[in-house]
């Protein structure tokens, strides 16, 4: 084993040997808890405690007849893929723009693009609530459409960005030498090839929105409540299994989001990989 | 070609040249230009929006506008005249007939506890306009702290337009009657404790990260592709988890009745089940959970970017291990570590849902009072003091942040 081939002396292997052992304890510490709420979802009696007294789909049932926790499924949706679209074409738009301008303002411009990531959650809620309130947007949809749009789109910015970076742009120019017109060249070289970059920003972006629950908090009324916003009020009121039920559903389109993600990367470095 | 023609089509083509860049550049700044507008208006605007509201001051001097107009020539340093007596009565007869006197009492409480009772109970037993010449008896009469001076003071502070009041009290300060800074009354005193408690919590997570970041970032760095790969997938799956998901599942283990307690039980080890959430122990375990891959990730790529044959020429030159990597590796993952530690505190320093849900009423952190006085009690102004504080600070740590990352990518480059 490469990793092997340095450790000559005891201590050195003591200490390897240390290194995956508090690594695989913090495994267990990250993935664990995971893993332990996933059965209660499938228990059939109505507390959160093991040993569960036997198995049942009841839960689930739950989810789907009650009419808070579907309409929450719902409105994540929505808000999630029209955030997405919006913020993929803004962040788009920018990323192409940033690539190409040279300014001293730049890393100022960049600085003000990302800064809605760094901001705490509470303070952009804060803002927007007074901001939002006296123009109707509190309560509404477009207001969290808005205002998931702004904290997804740096994600966008960063993902496109970084694609855009090792993008050749001879490439353009060739297309255009070729006498194709710019929206041509956009469509028929420039997109191909930065689509897998496009898309995870657009995972990023749905991830944040789907996700996201300070903002929800303040400005949603009861007709706009999401997924993670009706999980709040449940840990915090009761904690029913039905919450357990609507954790195994967010946690399967997380590691949907991952996996393809993943596929993404892979596919990437395999063209990488074959370029070079 | 002579020397002349060759300049005389140097220059246009020079001129081009630089007219098609200047094109290049208006096209680029249009393309970012939709972004910037849209976070003009739903993030630099919001946001702006609420610093001013941490120093606007209006409710007083739009319910009490002649009183205000009276006391702009009062030195403060007796009681002010009849006149401003009279302008009192005149305003508070007004502001009950168009049923304001509960915003101006709203925000006098704020300033001088009691002070809602005083305006209360002077609009409703204040009949009548009083005869020139007894306003000053008349409103002493209906209530004896209109004869005080600091009564006046505080209407005269508050009158705005823009105030100190909400930052100074977001620090535990106040102004006495003579207007200057000095600490606030113990009762109202408890930022400054949320301010260090969220800095302690802060810390404690970012320590905690770091300790159990740090072996975890250097195995995956260590390991061959195929299997780092593979254990970075642990890393990756909690950080796509839904927080809110990821904090019911500490919910569930730490409760009293809860796996953890129910091992130790069964183990033999605890008697009696362990308080182990709804505490600051709760608190900081379940946001070192939420936190660890933001550690681990900038640590792992600043390890990966160490060629082993530094600490193969260390070796060689015959450093033992613990100096070699005390001495040769440990100061270069130093920028990886600076920059992961940042990132954690600074994510922290702002965490509202977890301690809300996780913690009891001893460890909530200051977005939690910022919520508080924005949603249950509408004290807007304390709200966005506290809220423009806590984003000084991220604000600062973000800086810092960026100019690490920044230090990083040049050396980076420097290696290459």
């Amino acid at each position: 084993m490469s990793e092997n081939s340095s450790l000559r002396t005891p201590s050195q292997r003591i200490a390897w040997t240390a290194t995956i052992v508090v690594s695989a304890l913090v495994f267990v510490f990250l993935i664990a808890p995971i893993l332990a709420i996933m059965p209660l979802s499938f228990s059939s009696g109505a507390y959160l405690t093991y040993p569960l007294p036997g198995l049942s789909l009841r839960w689930y049932e739950d989810f789907i007849a009650s009419p808070r926790w579907v309409n929450a499924l719902k409105n994540s949706v929505i808000i999630g893929v029209a955030s997405t679209a919006l913020s993929m074409v803004l962040g788009t738009l920018a990323a192409l723009g940033l690539a190409q301008w040279k300014s001293r303002f730049k890393p100022l411009a960049l600085a003000f693009v990302l800064s809605p990531v760094v901001v705490p959650g509470v303070i952009t809620a804060v803002g927007l609530y007074f901001f939002f309130a006296p123009i109707g947007l509190t309560g509404s949809y477009l207001g969290l459409i808005l205002a998931h749009t702004a904290l997804a789109t740096p994600f966008v910015v960063i993902t496109v960005g970084a694609t855009l970076q090792s993008f050749d742009t001879n490439l353009a120019r060739a297309a255009a030498s070729l006498g194709a017109s710019p929206i041509e060249a956009f469509r028929r070289v420039i997109l191909p090839l930065i689509l897998p970059g496009l898309a995870s920003g657009a995972l990023f972006a749905f991830a944040t929105s789907f996700d996201e629950v300070v903002i929800v908090l303040f400005m949603a009324g009861p007709e706009q409540r999401t997924l993670p916003r009706e999980m709040f009020s449940g840990i915090r009121e009761n904690i029913s299994p039905t919450i357990t039920a609507a954790a195994v559903i967010l946690t399967t389109v997380s590691v949907i989001l991952l996996a393809t993600l993943e596929a993404l990367r892979r596919r990437n470095e395999r063209l990488k990989g074959g370029g070079a | 070609m002579t020397a002349a023609s060759l300049t005389e089509t140097e220059v246009p083509l020079k001129r081009r040249l630089r007219r098609a860049e200047r094109a290049r550049q208006v096209k680029a700044l249009a393309l970012v230009l939709p972004l910037l507008v849209f976070l003009l208006f739903t993030f630099a605007g919001p946001i702006a929006g609420m610093l001013w509201r941490a120093v606007d001051d209006h409710e007083v001097r739009q319910v009490l506008p002649q009183t205000i107009a009276a006391l702009a020539s009062w030195d403060g340093k007796d009681l002010p005249d009849e006149k401003t007596y009279a302008a009192l009565a005149s305003d508070v007869l007004a502001a009950r007939a168009s049923g304001t006197i509960a915003i101006a009492a709203k925000r006098l409480n704020y300033a001088l506890n009691g002070f809602r009772t005083i305006l209360t109970s002077t609009s409703r037993n204040l009949k009548a306009a009083p005869e020139p010449g007894t306003a000053k008896e008349t409103l002493g009469k209906i209530n004896p702290a209109w004869r005080e001076r600091a009564t006046w003071t505080t209407i005269k502070d508050a009158g705005g337009p823009v105030t100190g009041f909400y930052l100074l009290a977001a620090l535990d300060l106040t102004r006495n009657a003579d207007g200057a800074i000095i600490a606030a009354p113990p009762d109202q005193a408890i930022y400054r404790e949320v301010f260090i408690r969220t800095f302690l919590i802060s810390l404690s997570v970012t320590a905690l990260c770091l300790i159990l970041g740090f072996p975890v970032a250097y195995l995956l760095a260590t390991l061959p592709p195929a299997r780092s790969n593979l254990l970075m997938i642990f890393v990756l799956l909690p950080f796509w988890t839904s927080l809110l998901v990821r904090t019911c599942a500490w919910i569930v283990l730490l409760q009293s009745k809860g796996v953890v307690n129910d091992s130790l039980h069964w183990l033999g080890i605890i008697d009696e089940p362990l308080r182990l959430i709804y505490n600051r122990f709760g608190v900081c375990v379940a946001m070192t959970h939420v936190l660890l891959p933001f550690m681990i990730l900038p640590l792992y790529s600043s390890m990966k970017a160490i060629s082993p044959a530094y600490m193969r020429a260390a070796a060689s030159l015959g450093a033992p291990p613990v100096t070699a990597f005390l001495r040769i590796y440990l100061p270069q993952t130093l920028p990886g570590i600076g920059a992961g530690s940042l990132l954690v505190f600074i994510l922290a320093l702002g965490y509202y849902i977890t301690p809300a849900l996780v913690g009891g009423a001893a460890d909530q952190m200051i977005s939690y009072f910022i919520a508080l006085y924005t949603t249950e009690t509408a004290n807007w102004g304390l709200a966005s003091a506290l809220g423009a504080v806590l984003l000084l600070a991220t604000i600062l740590l973000a800086l810092v942040y960026g100019k690490l990352v920044q230090g990083q990518q040049v050396t980076g480059g420097m290696k290459n």
